[in-house]
């Protein structure tokens, strides 16, 4: 196996990956800010077709999935910065991995009920 | 070398003193570090919180109404005024990064104004939501 164990570049598709999120989650605030703003009474019936629709379950999707990448990246950047303990950064990270995931979970549950 | 630099205490430890007092942040640092500080509460505890709400608010009509009501307490109205904080300048902040990175406005300058730029449009969007909200 041919490993390379100098180098740069290691953390260019987390960087990008980051960047790539943040553009879908710019684009679905946006729109659903525009949706909150035309809509200045939401009633329940008009809130429960929105979030029925499946263009608005998707997009919502794709939104969550970006976010649990995106939120990854970024706290991994910050408890490498800040937390100099090993054990105590590798514990955080598990947590954030496993706090992220259950958001995605619940997304899913909260979309598809 | 002059004179004035030899005479500096040499190594200067970082302090509390000197954080809170001595070290100025400048403009870019502010932008960047409350890009930090907004993202950690978005990731922790915000986005449980709106998922939260937006579980309690899809349940049912009466879930929904309850969901309303409790927005409508000023101690949700603040939680609801946070988020939308950290979320208008963790966007702003993040479209001059994403600038920056296509190395649009990297001139000293250019990046001071851009940074107050980011400050004042993410306050104001907070006030425009925030009226709305109330």
């Amino acid at each position: 196996m041919n490993r390379i164990v100098v180098g740069a570049h290691y953390g260019t598709s987390d960087w990008l990956a980051q960047r790539i999120t943040a553009l879908i989650m710019a684009v679905y605030a946006v729109v659903v800010a525009f949706i909150f703003m035309s809509n200045a009474s939401m009633s329940y019936a008009v809130w429960k077709d929105l979030f029925a629709a499946g263009w608005m379950r998707v997009a919502t999707l794709l939104f969550a999935v970006s976010l649990v990448w995106h939120a990854w990246v970024g706290v991994r950047d910050i408890l490498m910065d800040y937390v100099q303990p090993d054990g105590l950064r590798l514990a955080l990270q598990v947590s954030t991995l496993l706090l992220l995931a259950s958001y995605l979970g619940w997304t899913v549950q909260i979309l598809w009920r | 070398m002059s004179s004035a630099a030899a005479r500096k205490a040499r190594p200067k430890y970082l302090s509390l003193r000197a954080l809170l007092f001595e070290i100025r942040l400048p403009l870019p640092g502010w932008v960047s570090i409350l890009h930090r500080i907004s993202g950690a509460l978005l990731v922790f505890p915000l986005t449980a919180w709106l998922l939260f709400l937006l579980d309690a608010s899809l349940l049912s009509e009466a879930g929904f109404e309850k969901t309303r009501g409790y927005l409508a307490l000023p101690l949700a109205k603040a939680g609801m005024l946070l988020f939308i904080w950290a979320f208008c300048h963790h966007f702003c902040a993040g479209i001059r990064f994403l600038l920056l990175d296509l190395n649009r406005g990297i001139e000293l300058h250019q990046t001071r104004r851009s940074s107050l730029m980011v400050l004042i449009a993410s306050l104001a969007l907070t006030a425009y939501f925030g009226a709305r909200l109330w």
